[in-house]
């Protein structure tokens, strides 16, 4: 199978490495230009003045939430079905990632807030859909640490990954299956986006500058848990084999 | 059919001669409902208003506290490795041990209500449902409950974890049951919330049997 050449881990790290200084690169570009054009040359909002320019963090980062619990579970599809070994090390390495995402997402969304709809916090279908996906990133990452033998944590976390997967199409459609205080979708719409151009370009360079970042730590995060995984299986060998 | 119901007449013998678990559950549960007026203050009308979501919530509460024990003595003493190696098919001994756990947990909780209800001052109208919304919602509970605990069977700590891990699954059930009872005090139909914790429990009685089955293979290997 094609991936399961990736699953070698000395040249998965030669792949890493190659691609690494490139994503750095465009990460930085596309932060530098993403957070000029949304803070300075994008328009403010005629109602919200210059409150809307949260939207150019909280948006990306809710986006790449999704976007990060998506890849986790189908990395834990390629555990439980090809058991691709490299699989589960990106999984349990996007994990803390996605959760930070979702926690940025929640922090600005509440922070926005405030000033703007008059509340911290309200019980609608699209907040409460993201706060369980900050649950299932946290029982995700309890569970795979949850065992003295890794193998097993990985295979229960896979399955939770996945049971929770469900969540995803939740969010998506919960502030059009509900009536909710959180807007509707405005990007990715059937009829297209119904933002200005003007706004929508910084949320597309901001959107472009998270998805460097996950790869920049993703692969970071993979490299050091592969050297975990060399550090243990030296520490079993040097103690014949009992762990 | 034969295995499941010798799989569940054991449980249950089982868990008649060992009720500590049982007796937990309901014992938890009382407890909850009982601290609540003590401490919202005895208004009967606060009461009456929080006594559905109060009563789901720690029917829900007690639920996660049984759920440890559904598959860990089998697990310690061997058991379990025997069920997965017989020539039987584990789905189905999986499924006879979530249909005893209800019995023993999820059907003294639905007996126990009424009683809570009166406590809670819950308008009287609303017994029926409640009792609808606990009968199509208890079975979820320990079919969803079930795949957090074979997914961390023999872990440490596991009863916190499993907590964790099951709480966000089961909040639509909790959504449902809760939005049932509030619609017939409101003197709205409560059937199409009845109608989708049953949709939930349709769902759930092959996806977490099959899911728990799964789970518990893998901790077995």
């Amino acid at each position: 199978m094609l991936m399961h050449r990736y699953a070698n881990p000395t040249r998965f790290i030669r792949i890493a490495d190659t691609i690494f200084p490139w994503a750095g690169g465009i990460m930085v570009a596309a932060f530098v230009i993403g957070l000029y054009l949304a803070l300075l040359t994008s328009p403010a909002d005629y109602q919200q003045s210059e409150m809307v320019r949260i939207m150019y963090i909280h948006v990306p980062a809710a986006w790449m939430a999704l976007f990060t619990y998506a890849f986790m579970a189908l990395s834990s599809a390629a555990v439980l079905i090809w058991k691709h070994p490299l699989a589960l090390l990106s999984a349990k390495a996007a994990a803390p990632i996605g959760a930070s995402f979702t926690v940025i997402c929640l922090a600005t969304g509440s922070l926005w807030g405030k000033p703007m709809w008059g509340t911290w916090w309200v019980w609608d279908a699209r907040l409460t859909s993201v706060l369980i996906l900050l649950f299932l990133y946290l029982g995700y990452i309890a569970l795979i640490n949850a065992f003295d033998e890794s193998e097993r944590g990985g295979k229960a976390a896979s399955l939770l990954a996945l049971v929770g997967a469900i969540n995803l199409p939740i969010i998506k459609y919960s502030v059009d299956w509900w009536n909710t205080l959180h807007q509707p979708a405005s990007v990715f719409r059937l009829d297209g986006p119904a933002i200005h151009s003007d706004m929508l370009w910084p949320l597309i360079v901001m959107a472009i500058a998270f998805k460097m970042f996950l790869l920049t730590t993703l692969l970071t995060r993979v490299k050091s848990e592969l050297t975990a995984v060399r550090v243990r299986n030296i520490q079993r060998s040097l103690n014949g084999n009992l762990v | 059919m034969k295995v499941f119901l010798a799989l569940l007449v054991r449980d249950l013998r089982v868990a008649v001669r060992q009720s500590s678990d049982g007796v937990m559950v309901l014992s938890f549960y009382i407890i909850a409902i009982v601290l609540f007026p003590l401490g919202l203050g005895p208004n009967p009308q606060t009461l009456a208003s929080l006594a559905p979501g109060l009563l789901c919530v720690a029917a829900l509460l007690a639920a996660i506290l049984s759920l440890e024990g559904l598959f860990r003595s089998d697990f310690e003493d061997g058991s379990l490795e025997l069920m997965a190696v017989s020539p039987n098919d584990l789905a189905i001994q999986v499924f006879a041990k979530i249909t005893a756990h209800w019995i023993t947990t999820g059907l003294p909780l639905i007996l126990v209500t009424p009683f809570l209800a009166f406590l809670l001052n819950l308008p009287i109208q609303a017994l029926l449902t409640l009792m609808l919304a606990m009968a199509l919602a208890t079975p979820s509970l320990s079919l969803i409950g079930a795949v957090g605990a074979s997914l961390t069977v023999g872990a440490r700590r596991s009863s916190v974890l499993i907590s964790v891990l099951v709480l966000p699954l089961y909040i639509p059930v909790l959504i449902f049951a809760v939005s049932a009872i509030d619609a017939v005090l409101l003197t709205y139909s409560p059937k199409p919330h009845l109608m989708l914790l049953g949709a939930i429990f349709a769902a759930a009685m092959p996806l977490c049997t099959i899911t728990t089955t799964v789970a518990l293979r893998q901790a077995l290997e």
